[in-house]
C-alpha cells in the first residue's frame, strides 16, 4: 500500500465530506423542482410534476434553448477548426513566436470573463457598430469561439505529443499520399481528442453568461440569460427551478459520453 | 521532425476526398513554410486581430471619456477614469474585498483539493472506484453555472435548506450575502483546482510516494517535505483559475450576495446601467494587471504547462 492506513482514512473522510458538499445542493434543486408550493420554502410541502410540463411548454425557455444550441454549435465548429490548426502549427513546427502563440491561446480563458467580455464589447462598439453590424447572435458566436479555441487546442496538442509522427512517416514511406495519410492515419488518431475538445467547447459555450451578456443584443437571450433574467421574478420561481433541474440532468450526458469514449475518464473529461 | 512534412492540420478535419484537394495537399507537403503559413492564417486572424485587437481597443477606450453633456464617447486622452478608480474609496474597498474573497477561495480550494486529489490518484487500488470518484468529483464542472448559483440561493435562503438543517441545533443560516458568495464561488471553482492537482499527483511515480511515507518518519512530515512541493505546480495552475475567475465574476454575487458588490460589478454596472464605456474599460484593466502579473510570476514554476 502506497499510503499508510491511518493517513488514508483521513483522506477518505475529507473526500466523503467534499462529495456531500458537491452533491447536496444539486440534489436539492432536483427535489425542489417537484415542490407543489409556488413560493419557495424547504422542505417541499408536496410533490407535483406540473412545473416540469409548464417549463417544457414555456415559449421563452424554448426560444432561449434554441439560441443557446445555435450559438454553441457554431462556436464549437469554429473552435474545432481554429484549435486544430493552431495545435498542428505549434506542435509540428518550430518558428519564431511559437511560445507566444501558446500563451495567446490560453489568454481568453486565463483572463477573467469580464475582461474578454469588456474587450469584445469595446471593440464591437467602436468598429462593428459604425459598419452597421449590431450586437446579436453573430457577435455572441464570435465571443464564444474566442474562449472555446483553447480547449480544442489543449486536447489536440496533448494528443499530437503523445502519438508522435512515426505512424504518419510510416504511412508516407509506404507510399500513401498526404491526403490518404491524413484520412486513414492522422484523423483516427485524433478523433477522440477532437470529440473531447468539441464536447468541452460546446459545454463551455452553452454554460457561458458573462461574455454572452457583453456581446448579445437586445431581444437575444441564451438559456443562461433566461434563467438569470427570471431568477428574481417571484412568480417564475418554480419554472426556473424546473429548467435548472432539467439542465442538471442534461449535464450528465457529456460525462456519460466521456466515459464511453475513453478507458481513462480523467483524461476523457478533458484538459481545461 | 517537421521537415519530413507529412501532415497538415487542415486536412485532418476536412472530409472531401476530391482530386483537387489531393493535389493541393501533395503540393503543400513539399513546402513546409507555405504549410505553416496556411495553418496559422485563420487562427492568427482570430487571436491577433479579433482578440488582441479587442484588448487593445479596451485599453484605448480606458483613457477616453464620456461627454457629460451629449453622452457621446470622446476619443481624447485623459487619465481621469484611472484617477477616479484609484482615489475614490468606494472602488478601493470593493477591490480589496474582491482580492480577499479570491484569496480565501483559492486557499480553501487548495486545502480541499490536495487530500481529495491524493486519494484519487494514489489512494485507491481499484481503477473502477477511481473512475467513479473522478466522475463524482468532476460532475459539478459540467452542471450549469446558473444552476449552481440557484442551488446555493436555495441553500442560504431564509427559508432554505441550511436554516432547516441548522434549526434543530439552534442555528440559523447566515443568509444571502458575502459568506454565501464566498461559499458559492468556492463551490464553482473547486473542480478547477482539483483537476490540475490530480494531474500533478498522477505524474508522480508510485515508488516516490511509497518511499516518502516509508522513510520520512511522520506522515505529515513526509507529506509536507516531499509530496506537497512536487504537486505545487498543480496547485499554482489551479490557483490561476480560482483567482482569475473570482476577479471576473459579477453574476454569482447578484444571485447569492444580496447587495454585496465585487469588483466585476463595477465594470458591469458602468457598461450596462451607466453606459460609460471608457470608465468600464478602465475598471477592467485592474483584473488584467493582477492576472498577467500572476501569470508572469508563476511562469518559472512550470505551472503554465500543467494548465
Amino acid at each position: 500500500m502506497l499510503i499508510p492506513r491511518h493517513v488514508r482514512r483521513v483522506l477518505i473522510g475529507v473526500t466523503a465530506v467534499v462529495l456531500l458538499f458537491i452533491h447536496i445542493p444539486l440534489l436539492v434543486v432536483l427535489v425542489n423542482s417537484f415542490n407543489t408550493s409556488r413560493v419557495f420554502g424547504w422542505p417541499p410541502r408536496g410533490l407535483t410534476t406540473q412545473w416540469w410540463s409548464r417549463a417544457v411548454e414555456n415559449e421563452g425557455v424554448r426560444s432561449a434553448l434554441l439560441t443557446s444550441i445555435k450559438a454553441a454549435s457554431a462556436a464549437t465548429v469554429l473552435a474545432l477548426v481554429l484549435g486544430t490548426m493552431t495545435a498542428f502549427a505549434v506542435s509540428r513546427y518550430r518558428f519564431f513566436g511559437r511560445s507566444v502563440i501558446s500563451l495567446v491561446v490560453v489568454l481568453p480563458i486565463a483572463l477573467p470573463g469580464i475582461v474578454t467580455g469588456m474587450a469584445l464589447n469595446a471593440a464591437f462598439t467602436t468598429t462593428l457598430k459604425p459598419l452597421g453590424i449590431g450586437f446579436g447572435l453573430f457577435t455572441v458566436i464570435l465571443g464564444h469561439t474566442t474562449f472555446c479555441v483553447v480547449v480544442v487546442f489543449n486536447n489536440v496538442v496533448a494528443r499530437l505529443q503523445r502519438v508522435g509522427v512515426s505512424l504518419q512517416e510510416a504511412s508516407a514511406d509506404l507510399g500513401a499520399r498526404p491526403w490518404t495519410t491524413a484520412r486513414l492515419v492522422t484523423f483516427p488518431l485524433l478523433r477522440s481528442a477532437l470529440v473531447a475538445g468539441g464536447v468541452l467547447a460546446f459545454g463551455l459555450s452553452f454554460d457561458e453568461i458573462v461574455v454572452t451578456t457583453f456581446t448579445s443584443g437586445p431581444g437575444l437571450q441564451t438559456l443562461p440569460q433566461w434563467i438569470f433574467n427570471n431568477l428574481f421574478r417571484p412568480n417564475q420561481g418554480p419554472i426556473v427551478n424546473a429548467v435548472a433541474a432539467g439542465l442538471l440532468l442534461l449535464s450528465v450526458a457529456p460525462i456519460w459520453a466521456a466515459t464511453k469514449l475513453s478507458a481513462d475518464p480523467a483524461s476523457a473529461s478533458g484538459r481545461l | 521532425m517537421s521537415s519530413q512534412g507529412l501532415t497538415s492540420g487542415g486536412r485532418s478535419v476536412t472530409t472531401a476526398p476530391s482530386g483537387v484537394l489531393a493535389r493541393t495537399t501533395t503540393a503543400l507537403s513539399r513546402n513546409p513554410r507555405a504549410r505553416l503559413a496556411l495553418l496559422l492564417s485563420a487562427p492568427m486572424f482570430w487571436l491577433v486581430v479579433l482578440y488582441l485587437g479587442s484588448l487593445a481597443t479596451m485599453f484605448a477606450a480606458s483613457v477616453w471619456q464620456v461627454d457629460s453633456f451629449t453622452g457621446q464617447v470622446q476619443r481624447t486622452f485623459t487619465w481621469d477614469n484611472f484617477h477616479t478608480l484609484l482615489t475614490n474609496s468606494v472602488y478601493r474597498t470593493i477591490a480589496l474585498r474582491t482580492v480577499m474573497v479570491a484569496l480565501i477561495v483559492t486557499v480553501l480550494s487548495a486545502v480541499i483539493a490536495v487530500p481529495v486529489a491524493l486519494l484519487m490518484a494514489k489512494g485507491l487500488r481499484s481503477s473502477r472506484t477511481r473512475a467513479l470518484l473522478v466522475i463524482a468529483i468532476s460532475m459539478p464542472l459540467w452542471a450549469n453555472y446558473l444552476v449552481k448559483g440557484y442551488a446555493w440561493r436555495i441553500m442560504f435562503d431564509e427559508r432554505g435548506v441550511l436554516d432547516w438543517a441548522l434549526h434543530p441545533l439552534g442555528g440559523h443560516t447566515p443568509g444571502l450575502g458575502l459568506t454565501a458568495t464566498t461559499v458559492a464561488l468556492l463551490y464553482l471553482w473547486l473542480p478547477y483546482m482539483i483537476l490540475p492537482v490530480y494531474a500533478a499527483f498522477e505524474r508522480l511515480p508510485n515508488s516516490l510516494i511509497d518511499a516518502a511515507f516509508d522513510l520520512g518518519g511522520r506522515p505529515w512530515f513526509a507529506f509536507r517535505t516531499v509530496i506537497l512541493p512536487l504537486v505545487m505546480p498543480g496547485v499554482i495552475a489551479g490557483s490561476i483559475f480560482t483567482f482569475s475567475l473570482t476577479l471576473g465574476d459579477y453574476i454569482m454575487v447578484k444571485i447569492v450576495g444580496r447587495a454585496t458588490q465585487l469588483y466585476a460589478n463595477v465594470v458591469y454596472d458602468n457598461i450596462g446601467v451607466a453606459g460609460d464605456l471608457p470608465f468600464a474599460a478602465a475598471a477592467a484593466v485592474f483584473p488584467v494587471l493582477v492576472v498577467v502579473g500572476y501569470l508572469v510570476a508563476v511562469r518559472r514554476t512550470g505551472a503554465l504547462e500543467s494548465l
